[in-house]
Protein backbone atom coordinates (compact mmCIF):
# COMPACT_ATOMS: atom_id res chain seq x y z
CA UNK A 1 0.00 0.00 0.00
CA UNK A 2 1.06 3.56 -0.68
CA UNK A 3 0.28 6.57 1.48
CA UNK A 4 0.77 10.31 1.39
CA UNK A 5 1.66 11.31 4.92
CA UNK A 6 1.37 14.80 6.31
CA UNK A 7 3.24 14.75 9.60
CA UNK A 8 3.73 17.45 12.20
CA UNK A 9 7.44 18.12 12.70
CA UNK A 10 8.58 20.23 15.61
CA UNK A 11 12.05 20.26 17.19
CA UNK A 12 10.87 21.10 20.70
CA UNK A 13 8.30 23.09 22.67
CA UNK A 14 10.18 26.34 22.12
CA UNK A 15 10.18 26.47 18.34
CA UNK A 16 7.18 26.44 16.00
CA UNK A 17 6.42 23.30 14.05
CA UNK A 18 4.87 22.61 10.67
CA UNK A 19 3.24 19.89 8.63
CA UNK A 20 5.71 18.06 6.37
CA UNK A 21 4.75 15.78 3.45
CA UNK A 22 6.15 12.27 3.07
CA UNK A 23 5.31 9.51 0.60
CA UNK A 24 5.61 5.94 1.79
CA UNK A 25 5.25 2.85 -0.39
CA UNK A 26 5.25 -0.96 -0.06
CA UNK A 27 3.36 -0.94 3.21
CA UNK A 28 1.83 -4.26 4.19
CA UNK A 29 -1.89 -3.96 4.97
CA UNK A 30 -1.41 -5.99 8.15
CA UNK A 31 1.21 -3.68 9.60
CA UNK A 32 0.12 -1.68 12.61
CA UNK A 33 0.12 2.09 12.32
CA UNK A 34 3.20 2.25 14.54
CA UNK A 35 5.00 -0.30 12.35
CA UNK A 36 4.27 1.91 9.36
CA UNK A 37 5.86 4.78 11.32
CA UNK A 38 8.85 2.52 12.07
CA UNK A 39 9.27 1.82 8.35
CA UNK A 40 9.10 5.55 7.61
CA UNK A 41 11.72 6.25 10.27
CA UNK A 42 14.03 3.55 8.87
CA UNK A 43 13.80 5.26 5.50
CA UNK A 44 14.43 8.69 7.01
CA UNK A 45 17.46 7.41 8.93
CA UNK A 46 18.86 5.75 5.76
CA UNK A 47 18.50 9.07 3.97
CA UNK A 48 20.25 10.82 6.80
CA UNK A 49 17.12 12.69 7.93
CA UNK A 50 15.83 13.02 11.47
CA UNK A 51 13.32 10.25 12.31
CA UNK A 52 9.85 11.25 13.49
CA UNK A 53 9.60 11.11 17.28
CA UNK A 54 6.44 9.38 18.54
CA UNK A 55 5.41 7.72 21.78
CA UNK A 56 4.89 3.97 22.06
CA UNK A 57 5.54 1.23 24.54
CA UNK A 58 3.53 -1.96 24.99
CA UNK A 59 1.97 -1.99 21.50
CA UNK A 60 -0.92 -4.06 22.81
CA UNK A 61 -3.34 -1.32 23.75
CA UNK A 62 -2.90 -1.26 27.51
CA UNK A 63 -0.06 1.06 28.44
CA UNK A 64 -1.58 4.34 27.27
CA UNK A 65 1.70 5.54 25.79
CA UNK A 66 0.86 5.77 22.10
CA UNK A 67 -1.01 8.85 21.01
CA UNK A 68 -1.18 10.74 17.68
CA UNK A 69 -4.10 12.58 16.13
CA UNK A 70 -4.66 10.65 12.90
CA UNK A 71 -6.85 12.03 10.14
CA UNK A 72 -8.51 14.44 12.51
CA UNK A 73 -9.14 12.00 15.35
CA UNK A 74 -7.12 10.83 18.36
CA UNK A 75 -5.89 7.25 17.84
CA UNK A 76 -7.28 7.33 14.30
CA UNK A 77 -10.59 6.43 12.69
CA UNK A 78 -11.59 3.33 14.67
CA UNK A 79 -13.60 3.43 17.87
CA UNK A 80 -12.24 1.82 21.02
CA UNK A 81 -8.78 1.41 19.52
CA UNK A 82 -5.36 2.75 20.45
CA UNK A 83 -2.96 3.81 17.68
CA UNK A 84 -0.83 0.70 18.25
CA UNK A 85 -3.81 -1.52 17.50
CA UNK A 86 -4.78 0.38 14.39
CA UNK A 87 -3.79 -1.44 11.20
CA UNK A 88 -3.01 -0.12 7.76
CA UNK A 89 -5.86 -2.20 6.32
CA UNK A 90 -8.13 0.36 8.00
CA UNK A 91 -6.93 2.89 5.44
CA UNK A 92 -7.33 2.89 1.67
CA UNK A 93 -4.42 2.58 -0.73
CA UNK A 94 -3.16 5.98 -1.83
CA UNK A 95 -4.91 7.78 1.04
CA UNK A 96 -3.55 11.00 2.49
CA UNK A 97 -3.06 10.60 6.23
CA UNK A 98 -2.69 13.59 8.55
CA UNK A 99 -0.61 12.77 11.63
CA UNK A 100 -0.47 15.33 14.41
CA UNK A 101 0.39 15.30 18.11
CA UNK A 102 -2.32 15.44 20.79
CA UNK A 103 -2.80 19.18 21.05
CA UNK A 104 -3.34 20.90 24.39
CA UNK A 105 -1.34 23.56 26.15
CA UNK A 106 -1.29 21.25 29.17
CA UNK A 107 0.48 18.67 26.95
CA UNK A 108 3.56 20.55 25.70
CA UNK A 109 5.25 19.01 22.69
CA UNK A 110 8.54 17.27 23.44
CA UNK A 111 9.36 16.63 19.80
CA UNK A 112 7.28 15.96 16.68
CA UNK A 113 4.40 13.71 17.77
CA UNK A 114 5.61 13.06 21.32
CA UNK A 115 3.88 15.17 23.95
CA UNK A 116 4.53 15.55 27.66
CA UNK A 117 1.53 14.16 29.51
CA UNK A 118 3.00 14.50 32.99
CA UNK A 119 0.13 16.89 33.84
CA UNK A 120 -1.86 13.66 34.31
CA UNK A 121 0.81 12.34 36.68
CA UNK A 122 0.65 15.49 38.76
CA UNK A 123 -3.14 15.19 38.98
CA UNK A 124 -2.70 11.60 40.19
CA UNK A 125 -0.06 12.67 42.70
CA UNK A 126 -2.43 14.99 44.54
CA UNK A 127 -5.10 12.36 45.12
CA UNK A 128 -5.17 9.44 42.73
CA UNK A 129 -4.46 6.84 45.39
CA UNK A 130 -5.68 5.47 48.71
CA UNK A 131 -3.57 5.70 51.84
CA UNK A 132 -3.06 2.22 53.23
CA UNK A 133 -0.80 1.50 56.16
CA UNK A 134 1.25 -1.53 55.40
CA UNK A 135 1.02 -4.52 57.68
CA UNK A 136 -0.40 -7.99 57.48
CA UNK A 137 -2.10 -8.86 54.23
CA UNK A 138 -5.85 -8.53 54.70
CA UNK A 139 -8.33 -11.07 53.57
CA UNK A 140 -9.48 -10.03 50.09
CA UNK A 141 -13.13 -10.14 51.03
CA UNK A 142 -12.83 -8.40 54.38
CA UNK A 143 -14.73 -5.37 53.14
CA UNK A 144 -17.87 -6.33 51.24
CA UNK A 145 -18.28 -4.48 47.93
CA UNK A 146 -21.50 -4.28 45.99
CA UNK A 147 -21.04 -6.12 42.69
CA UNK A 148 -22.59 -3.34 40.58
CA UNK A 149 -20.29 -0.76 42.19
CA UNK A 150 -17.28 -3.03 41.76
CA UNK A 151 -18.09 -3.34 38.05
CA UNK A 152 -18.45 0.42 37.61
CA UNK A 153 -15.19 1.00 39.50
CA UNK A 154 -13.47 -1.55 37.26
CA UNK A 155 -14.87 0.15 34.15
CA UNK A 156 -13.53 3.49 35.37
CA UNK A 157 -10.19 1.92 36.25
CA UNK A 158 -9.76 0.69 32.69
CA UNK A 159 -8.69 4.23 31.76
CA UNK A 160 -5.11 3.96 30.52
CA UNK A 161 -4.43 7.70 30.83
CA UNK A 162 -3.49 8.14 27.18
CA UNK A 163 -4.99 11.62 26.90
CA UNK A 164 -7.20 10.98 23.87
CA UNK A 165 -10.06 12.63 25.78
CA UNK A 166 -8.05 15.84 26.05
CA UNK A 167 -6.99 15.60 22.41
CA UNK A 168 -10.57 15.10 21.20
CA UNK A 169 -12.17 17.79 23.37
CA UNK A 170 -12.66 21.17 21.75
CA UNK A 171 -11.77 22.68 25.13
CA UNK A 172 -8.84 20.33 25.78
CA UNK A 173 -10.63 19.32 28.97
CA UNK A 174 -9.25 16.49 31.09
CA UNK A 175 -12.64 15.82 32.67
CA UNK A 176 -13.00 12.26 31.38
CA UNK A 177 -9.58 11.18 32.65
CA UNK A 178 -9.89 12.89 36.04
CA UNK A 179 -13.46 11.69 36.54
CA UNK A 180 -12.48 8.10 35.75
CA UNK A 181 -9.71 8.25 38.31
CA UNK A 182 -11.97 9.87 40.91
CA UNK A 183 -14.74 7.36 40.19
CA UNK A 184 -12.62 4.25 40.51
CA UNK A 185 -11.98 5.19 44.15
CA UNK A 186 -15.25 6.95 44.96
CA UNK A 187 -17.25 3.82 44.11
CA UNK A 188 -15.38 1.60 46.56
CA UNK A 189 -15.51 1.67 50.36
CA UNK A 190 -11.70 1.84 50.55
CA UNK A 191 -11.78 5.01 48.46
CA UNK A 192 -14.63 6.72 50.32
CA UNK A 193 -12.40 7.53 53.30
CA UNK A 194 -10.44 10.19 51.41
CA UNK A 195 -13.08 10.93 48.78
CA UNK A 196 -13.64 14.54 49.74
CA UNK A 197 -9.98 15.59 49.90
CA UNK A 198 -9.31 13.63 46.72
CA UNK A 199 -11.92 15.28 44.52
CA UNK A 200 -11.04 18.78 45.73
CA UNK A 201 -7.31 18.26 45.19
CA UNK A 202 -7.62 16.58 41.80
CA UNK A 203 -10.15 19.06 40.40
CA UNK A 204 -7.99 21.99 41.53
CA UNK A 205 -4.90 20.41 40.02
CA UNK A 206 -6.76 19.79 36.75
CA UNK A 207 -7.52 23.53 36.56
CA UNK A 208 -3.97 24.49 37.56
CA UNK A 209 -2.58 22.40 34.70
CA UNK A 210 -4.55 24.54 32.24
CA UNK A 211 -7.10 22.06 30.94
CA UNK A 212 -10.40 23.53 29.74
CA UNK A 213 -13.87 22.88 31.10
CA UNK A 214 -16.34 20.19 30.09
CA UNK A 215 -19.11 21.32 27.76
CA UNK A 216 -20.61 17.83 27.45
CA UNK A 217 -20.06 17.47 23.72
CA UNK A 218 -19.29 13.80 24.31
CA UNK A 219 -16.26 13.81 21.98
CA UNK A 220 -14.05 12.31 24.71
CA UNK A 221 -16.33 9.33 25.30
CA UNK A 222 -16.60 8.73 21.54
CA UNK A 223 -12.81 8.76 21.09
CA UNK A 224 -11.77 6.99 24.31
CA UNK A 225 -9.97 3.76 23.36
CA UNK A 226 -11.26 2.19 26.56
CA UNK A 227 -14.87 3.39 26.29
CA UNK A 228 -14.83 5.37 29.54
CA UNK A 229 -18.36 6.70 30.09
CA UNK A 230 -19.51 10.30 30.52
CA UNK A 231 -21.39 9.15 33.62
CA UNK A 232 -18.02 9.38 35.39
CA UNK A 233 -17.94 13.13 34.72
CA UNK A 234 -21.37 13.50 36.31
CA UNK A 235 -20.10 11.52 39.29
CA UNK A 236 -17.01 13.73 39.58
CA UNK A 237 -19.22 16.84 39.51
CA UNK A 238 -21.50 15.39 42.20
CA UNK A 239 -18.51 14.48 44.34
CA UNK A 240 -17.01 17.91 43.81
CA UNK A 241 -20.15 19.87 44.67
CA UNK A 242 -20.86 17.90 47.81
CA UNK A 243 -17.21 18.07 48.89
CA UNK A 244 -17.00 21.82 48.39
CA UNK A 245 -20.18 22.71 50.23
CA UNK A 246 -19.63 20.36 53.18
CA UNK B 1 -3.48 13.02 51.05
CA UNK B 2 -1.90 15.93 52.81
CA UNK B 3 -1.80 18.49 50.03
CA UNK B 4 -4.41 21.15 50.66
CA UNK B 5 -6.26 22.33 47.60
CA UNK B 6 -4.98 25.66 46.39
CA UNK B 7 -8.35 27.27 45.75
CA UNK B 8 -11.41 27.41 47.90
CA UNK B 9 -15.03 28.09 47.17
CA UNK B 10 -17.38 26.22 44.90
CA UNK B 11 -17.18 28.66 42.00
CA UNK B 12 -13.41 29.03 41.98
CA UNK B 13 -12.95 26.00 39.72
CA UNK B 14 -14.17 25.42 36.19
CA UNK B 15 -16.52 22.68 37.43
CA UNK B 16 -18.04 25.16 39.88
CA UNK B 17 -18.48 27.69 37.10
CA UNK B 18 -20.11 25.02 34.98
CA UNK B 19 -22.53 24.38 37.83
CA UNK B 20 -23.55 28.03 37.66
CA UNK B 21 -24.12 27.57 33.90
CA UNK B 22 -26.32 24.57 34.62
CA UNK B 23 -28.37 26.21 37.38
CA UNK B 24 -28.95 29.43 35.45
CA UNK B 25 -29.72 27.44 32.30
CA UNK B 26 -32.36 25.36 34.06
CA UNK B 27 -33.78 28.52 35.62
CA UNK B 28 -34.05 30.14 32.20
CA UNK B 29 -35.82 27.01 30.97
CA UNK B 30 -38.47 27.47 33.66
CA UNK B 31 -38.84 31.07 32.51
CA UNK B 32 -39.41 29.88 28.93
CA UNK B 33 -42.22 27.65 30.16
CA UNK B 34 -43.95 30.51 31.98
CA UNK B 35 -43.44 32.90 29.06
CA UNK B 36 -44.76 30.39 26.54
CA UNK B 37 -47.70 29.52 28.77
CA UNK B 38 -48.83 33.14 29.08
CA UNK B 39 -48.31 33.81 25.38
CA UNK B 40 -50.42 30.82 24.46
CA UNK B 41 -53.42 32.73 25.76
CA UNK B 42 -53.48 34.42 22.34
CA UNK B 43 -54.69 31.11 20.94
CA UNK B 44 -57.98 31.69 22.78
CA UNK B 45 -58.55 33.89 19.72
CA UNK B 46 -60.82 36.23 21.68
CA UNK B 47 -59.34 39.48 20.39
CA UNK B 48 -56.65 39.31 23.05
CA UNK B 49 -58.93 39.68 26.10
CA UNK B 50 -57.49 36.68 27.93
CA UNK B 51 -53.95 37.45 26.81
CA UNK B 52 -54.17 41.05 28.01
CA UNK B 53 -55.34 39.78 31.40
CA UNK B 54 -52.32 37.49 31.51
CA UNK B 55 -50.02 40.34 30.51
CA UNK B 56 -51.52 42.57 33.20
CA UNK B 57 -50.98 39.88 35.83
CA UNK B 58 -47.35 39.44 34.77
CA UNK B 59 -46.82 43.20 34.78
CA UNK B 60 -48.37 43.93 38.15
CA UNK B 61 -48.01 40.88 40.40
CA UNK B 62 -45.33 41.74 43.01
CA UNK B 63 -43.89 38.21 43.05
CA UNK B 64 -43.51 38.25 39.26
CA UNK B 65 -41.91 41.70 39.47
CA UNK B 66 -39.32 40.35 41.89
CA UNK B 67 -38.77 37.32 39.67
CA UNK B 68 -38.23 39.70 36.76
CA UNK B 69 -35.15 41.05 38.53
CA UNK B 70 -33.99 37.53 39.36
CA UNK B 71 -34.51 36.63 35.70
CA UNK B 72 -32.28 39.46 34.50
CA UNK B 73 -29.64 38.46 37.02
CA UNK B 74 -29.94 34.89 35.79
CA UNK B 75 -29.46 35.90 32.17
CA UNK B 76 -26.50 38.11 33.00
CA UNK B 77 -24.89 35.37 35.12
CA UNK B 78 -25.43 32.84 32.32
CA UNK B 79 -23.74 35.16 29.80
CA UNK B 80 -20.85 36.33 31.97
CA UNK B 81 -20.14 32.79 33.15
CA UNK B 82 -20.20 31.57 29.56
CA UNK B 83 -17.67 34.23 28.56
CA UNK B 84 -15.35 33.36 31.46
CA UNK B 85 -15.52 29.64 30.62
CA UNK B 86 -15.10 30.20 26.89
CA UNK B 87 -11.99 32.32 27.44
CA UNK B 88 -10.49 29.61 29.69
CA UNK B 89 -11.36 26.95 27.12
CA UNK B 90 -9.84 28.93 24.26
CA UNK B 91 -6.60 29.30 26.23
CA UNK B 92 -6.28 25.55 26.69
CA UNK B 93 -5.29 24.88 23.06
CA UNK B 94 -3.27 27.69 21.50
CA UNK B 95 -2.00 25.65 18.51
CA UNK B 96 -4.96 24.29 16.56
CA UNK B 97 -5.11 21.02 14.68
CA UNK B 98 -4.31 21.23 10.97
CA UNK B 99 -6.92 18.60 10.23
CA UNK B 100 -9.99 17.92 12.35
CA UNK B 101 -13.09 15.77 12.08
CA UNK B 102 -15.26 17.10 14.86
CA UNK B 103 -18.47 15.67 13.41
CA UNK B 104 -17.08 12.18 13.88
CA UNK B 105 -17.43 12.42 17.63
CA UNK B 106 -19.86 15.19 18.56
CA UNK B 107 -22.94 17.10 17.43
CA UNK B 108 -22.33 20.50 15.81
CA UNK B 109 -24.78 22.29 18.11
CA UNK B 110 -23.01 20.98 21.21
CA UNK B 111 -19.85 22.70 19.96
CA UNK B 112 -21.54 25.94 18.85
CA UNK B 113 -23.44 26.77 22.04
CA UNK B 114 -21.65 30.11 22.28
CA UNK B 115 -22.69 31.14 18.78
CA UNK B 116 -26.26 29.94 19.29
CA UNK B 117 -26.34 31.79 22.60
CA UNK B 118 -25.10 34.98 20.95
CA UNK B 119 -27.83 34.73 18.32
CA UNK B 120 -30.38 34.31 21.11
CA UNK B 121 -28.92 37.34 22.92
CA UNK B 122 -29.25 39.43 19.75
CA UNK B 123 -32.83 38.27 19.47
CA UNK B 124 -33.41 39.12 23.14
CA UNK B 125 -32.23 42.69 22.62
CA UNK B 126 -34.62 43.09 19.70
CA UNK B 127 -37.43 41.35 21.58
CA UNK B 128 -37.02 43.44 24.75
CA UNK B 129 -37.02 46.51 22.57
CA UNK B 130 -40.30 45.42 20.98
CA UNK B 131 -42.24 44.69 24.14
CA UNK B 132 -40.55 44.96 27.52
CA UNK B 133 -39.11 48.47 27.14
CA UNK B 134 -42.41 49.77 25.76
CA UNK B 135 -44.29 48.38 28.78
CA UNK B 136 -41.82 49.39 31.46
CA UNK B 137 -40.50 52.71 30.29
CA UNK B 138 -43.31 54.28 28.29
CA UNK B 139 -47.02 54.68 28.99
CA UNK B 140 -47.91 53.36 25.57
CA UNK B 141 -49.35 50.09 26.82
CA UNK B 142 -52.76 49.95 28.51
CA UNK B 143 -53.65 47.05 30.80
CA UNK B 144 -56.91 46.31 29.03
CA UNK B 145 -59.27 47.54 26.36
CA UNK B 146 -61.37 49.28 29.06
CA UNK B 147 -58.75 51.53 30.64
CA UNK B 148 -57.13 52.42 27.35
CA UNK B 149 -56.32 56.13 27.08
CA UNK B 150 -56.13 57.90 23.72
CA UNK B 151 -52.98 56.87 21.86
CA UNK B 152 -52.51 53.77 24.01
CA UNK B 153 -52.57 50.19 22.90
CA UNK B 154 -53.06 46.89 24.66
CA UNK B 155 -50.23 44.36 24.70
CA UNK B 156 -52.17 42.29 22.19
CA UNK B 157 -52.51 45.21 19.78
CA UNK B 158 -48.81 45.99 20.17
CA UNK B 159 -48.03 42.37 19.21
CA UNK B 160 -50.27 42.52 16.14
CA UNK B 161 -48.60 45.73 15.05
CA UNK B 162 -45.03 44.43 15.48
CA UNK B 163 -45.77 41.22 13.62
CA UNK B 164 -47.23 43.02 10.61
CA UNK B 165 -43.63 43.31 9.42
CA UNK B 166 -42.67 40.03 7.66
CA UNK B 167 -38.95 40.65 8.24
CA UNK B 168 -39.51 40.75 12.00
CA UNK B 169 -41.58 37.56 11.81
CA UNK B 170 -38.72 35.93 9.90
CA UNK B 171 -36.16 37.09 12.50
CA UNK B 172 -38.33 35.74 15.32
CA UNK B 173 -38.75 32.36 13.64
CA UNK B 174 -35.02 32.10 12.81
CA UNK B 175 -34.17 32.95 16.41
CA UNK B 176 -36.43 30.16 17.60
CA UNK B 177 -34.36 27.76 15.48
CA UNK B 178 -31.27 28.96 17.40
CA UNK B 179 -33.19 28.50 20.64
CA UNK B 180 -34.20 24.98 19.67
CA UNK B 181 -30.62 23.89 19.01
CA UNK B 182 -29.32 25.72 22.10
CA UNK B 183 -31.86 23.84 24.22
CA UNK B 184 -31.29 20.56 22.42
CA UNK B 185 -27.81 20.48 23.88
CA UNK B 186 -28.38 22.68 26.91
CA UNK B 187 -31.30 20.89 28.51
CA UNK B 188 -29.65 17.49 28.94
CA UNK B 189 -26.20 19.02 29.37
CA UNK B 190 -27.38 20.99 32.40
CA UNK B 191 -28.48 17.79 34.09
CA UNK B 192 -25.16 16.11 33.31
CA UNK B 193 -23.21 19.10 34.64
CA UNK B 194 -25.24 19.10 37.83
CA UNK B 195 -24.22 15.48 38.24
CA UNK B 196 -27.74 14.20 37.70
CA UNK B 197 -26.83 11.27 35.55
CA UNK B 198 -28.46 7.97 36.38
CA UNK B 199 -29.01 4.90 34.21
CA UNK B 200 -32.66 4.88 35.21
CA UNK B 201 -33.49 8.54 34.59
CA UNK B 202 -30.99 9.90 32.06
CA UNK B 203 -32.69 8.38 28.98
CA UNK B 204 -35.95 10.04 30.10
CA UNK B 205 -34.18 13.36 30.70
CA UNK B 206 -32.68 13.23 27.21
CA UNK B 207 -36.04 12.42 25.64
CA UNK B 208 -37.76 15.18 27.62
CA UNK B 209 -35.02 17.61 26.62
CA UNK B 210 -35.47 16.79 22.96
CA UNK B 211 -39.23 17.20 22.96
CA UNK B 212 -39.10 20.27 25.20
CA UNK B 213 -36.66 21.97 22.80
CA UNK B 214 -38.74 21.17 19.76
CA UNK B 215 -42.17 21.93 21.24
CA UNK B 216 -41.32 25.17 23.01
CA UNK B 217 -39.50 26.58 19.97
CA UNK B 218 -42.27 25.59 17.59
CA UNK B 219 -44.91 27.11 19.88
CA UNK B 220 -42.97 30.37 20.13
CA UNK B 221 -42.40 30.42 16.36
CA UNK B 222 -46.06 29.81 15.56
CA UNK B 223 -47.16 32.92 17.47
CA UNK B 224 -45.67 35.64 15.22
CA UNK B 225 -46.59 33.60 12.12
CA UNK B 226 -50.21 33.20 13.20
CA UNK B 227 -50.46 36.87 14.07
CA UNK B 228 -48.89 37.93 10.80
CA UNK B 229 -51.22 35.75 8.75
CA UNK B 230 -54.23 37.03 10.69
CA UNK B 231 -55.16 33.58 11.97
CA UNK B 232 -55.29 35.16 15.41
CA UNK B 233 -57.58 38.15 15.40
Amino acid sequence: MKFNLKIWRQKNAQVAGKMVDYVIDNINADMSFLEMMDVLNEELIRKGDEPVAFDHDCREGICGMCSMHINGRPHGPLRGTTTCQLYMRNFTDGETIYIEPFRADAFPIIRDLAVDRSAFDRIMQVGGFISVNTGQVQDANNIPVNKADADLAMDAASCIGCGACVAACKNASASLFVSAKISQYALLPQGRIEAKERVLAMVNQMDDEGFGSCTNTGACEAECPKGISLTNIARMNREYYSASIS
Amino acid sequence: MNKKSTKSGLFSTLIGKKMLMGITGLFLITFLMVHCGINMLIFANDGGVLFNKGAEFMGTNPLIRIMEIVLFLGIIAHIVDALVLTLANKKSRSVKYAHEKPNANSKWYSRWMGLLGTLILMFLIMHLNHFWIVTRFTDHIAHSELDKLPGQETMFEEMKEIFENPLIVLLYVASMVSLAYHLLHGFQSAFQTMGWNHPKYTPAIKKTGFWFSVIISVLFAIMPIAMHLGIIK
